[in-house]
């Protein structure tokens, strides 16, 4: 079995999972932000059940259009706190504790190796980066996993991809997933397993893997999934919250499909719009001039995405046509970053930094595109109008990339703005 | 059941910001979230669309967000049901659970143009295109989606297995 049938047996109290089947399964953890848990709430009291199935293990993060950005988004952050209140929910996140929630929930230790976790969010996916199965569903799915604990799940054929050999310079978890969603398609792993091995995912640390593992989604996968190893088991000690178990996949384990990949051949790469899979290497972008830069998100919001873009960054100055903001995923990445002098960089480098959302990333706010305005970001969707006007255009990237990008004002690679 | 309705057409890789933009997510008020359906597809959209008509994608239809505001502001605007090629998997969850009937037919998706007329009987699992005077076969609802729909979606399943 892979590692992905063998954490959906264990969680469906079966020897096997075979691909195909449909299970119904015990939940580890269930996750709801801002846009998505106020359907949840409501279409869970329709059910009439008294209370939740386990008041520790459903997670409300207020991050989408948090800090409340207008009334009506104030009214839905409000049936989060409420609901959780009244069910005593251990891990309701306010504004001050809450980070953008992929971002937050491996770092504050709440998901582990093994975990089967749901969330309305398709990003939830970002958690199998530590060997855990975790995929998106709706609102609805969660409402009824609230009340039941379970999930019912059609088993996923797996899908591997190996990268072989030595990243190159500033090449980083991003450009291996966006090179990837470019050569299978935004549907090329569609309700499939993503499974990252390989030397250089063996040798990528934890956030570039959270960074792969969150895209998956974007080629239309169920999961993205990397089995544990040294990397993982340091991410995981002093950290996990709960016990947990780390699988692995068999020798004679099942794949629809097998990808390898040189690391070598794999360039910076940005995602143009309006697909994440219409990728190009960034140094042949060079004509495109840009509005602004987001630098932050689920994808790549982490305290070494900061360190990557503040490297490039550092003593230089933003171009004067463009606006560059960057939003550390959660409060502590916010402190560390501005304890090591990263914050300070970038404000003296003349970008804004806002405290945690997931704001721009989606068209909520904290930098929405006019019309014609292109943004480059280190978020991970680009589709027609998802930063703002649906005239406008949204280029993905690595953080190191987009640094370099605010400096010269247009798509540039890191090499050309730092001497070194 | 057999609904019966005119086709507006749209192609591959419909994402689901086209289909219900963000900027609209901070209420999930269906009648409002209907007013702006499709709109980043076909900004006039909202405006044309009627009670009963149908949607015909290509392949993966509802790819993107998770957001179940997407298979609700199509229901909430009246369209009876999404025929495509194949759909992204969390919007075809998110159909079965709040109850939009969606069927995958890949000769439906292909030959079936905008402004037909069209018939689908989900019993027999044919689309009938009126208007060409064709009919294509849909790919059949597995068991478990159609116990679903018979409970009236996910809530109603749900209720039945607790008490």
């Amino acid at each position: 079995m892979t590692i992905t049938e063998k954490i959906l047996a264990a969680h469906s109290g079966k020897p096997e999972a075979v691909p195909g089947e449909l299970i119904n399964a015990r939940v580890d953890l269930i996750l709801a932000n801002d846009i998505t848990a106020p359907i949840a709430i409501e279409e869970f009291k329709k059910i009439g059940a008294k209370d939740v199935f386990d008041r520790e293990r459903v997670v409300f993060v207020p991050d989408h259009f948090a800090p409340q950005k207008d009334i009506k988004a104030a009214e839905q952050c409000r049936m989060l706190k409420e609901f959780s209140r009244e069910h005593r929910l251990s891990l309701y996140f306010e504004v001050g504790r809450m980070g953008v929630e992929h971002a937050l929930l491996p770092e504050q230790g709440l998901v582990v190796p093994g975990d089967l976790v749901i969330g309305a969010d398709s990003h939830t996916c970002t958690y199998g980066a530590l060997g855990a199965f975790a995929t998106g569903v709706g609102s609805t799915d969660v409402a009824a996993a609230m009340a039941t604990g379970e999930c019912w799940f059609k088993v996923p054929e797996s899908m591997k991809f190996i990268y072989y050999g030595t990243r190159n310079k500033w090449v980083g978890g991003k450009d291996l997933i966006l090179h990837t969603i470019g050569d299978i398609g935004v549907d090329g792993a569609l309700y499939r397993a993503m499974e990252f091995d390989g030397e250089a995912i063996r040798n990528l640390p934890m956030y570039g893997r959270l960074t792969m593992c969150n895209m998956a989604i974007e080629a239309g996968g169920k999961s993205g999934i990397v089995v544990p190893d040294a990397v993982t088991e340091a991410y995981a000690r002093g950290r996990a919250k709960r016990p947990y178990t780390s699988y692995g996949s068999d020798p004679d384990a099942r794949y629809v499909e097998i990808r390898e990949y040189d690391c070598a051949t794999i360039p910076l790469t940005v995602s143009c719009p309006h697909l994440p899979s219409n990728t190009k290497p960034a140094a042949e972008l060079a004509d495109v001039a840009i509005d602004q830069v987001v630098v932050g998100s689920c994808t790549n919001g982490r305290l070494e995405d900061l360190r990557e873009a503040a490297a490039v960054i550092r003593g230089k100055k933003v171009n004067p046509n463009v606006r560059m903001i960057v939003i550390p995923a959660t409060q502590q990445i916010y402190r560390d970053a501005m304890k090591e002098g990263l914050l300070e960089i970038f404000i003296d480098a003349e970008a804004v930094v806002s405290t945690p959302t997931c704001g721009p990333c989606l068209g909520g706010y904290m930098g929405i595109l006019a019309k014609g305005e292109k943004a480059l970001a280190t978020t991970n969707r680009n589709f027609i109008g998802r930063m703002g006007h649906p005239g406008s255009e949204v280029y993905l990237s690595n953080p190191a990339v987009a640094a370099a990008s605010a400096v010269l004002g247009r798509i540039a690679v890191p090499e050309e703005v730092c001497e070194e | 059941m057999i609904l019966k309705g005119r086709v507006w057409r749209f192609g591959d890789d419909v994402d689901t910001d086209a289909i219900i933009p963000a900027r609209y997510l901070n209420t999930h008020d269906p009648a409002e979230l209907a007013k702006h359906v499709m709109e980043d597809a076909d900004k006039e959209f909202p405006n044309k669309v009627r009670t009963g008509d149908f949607l015909v994608a290509g392949k993966n239809f509802g790819c993107g967000s998770s957001r179940e505001h997407a298979p609700i502001a199509i229901k909430a605007a009246g369209i009876h049901a999404v025929i495509a090629k194949s759909f992204a998997r969390i919007f075809y969850r998110n159909s079965f659970n709040i109850g939009l009937p969606i069927f995958e037919s890949s000769e439906a998706s292909e030959k079936i143009r905008e402004g037909d007329m069209i018939e689908i009987d989900a019993g027999s699992g044919v689309i009938r295109d009126l208007t060409r005077g064709e009919d294509y076969r849909v790919e059949a609802i597995p068991p478990f989606m159609q116990e679903l729909i018979a409970a009236g979606g996910l809530i109603g399943w749900t209720k039945k297995k607790l008490h």
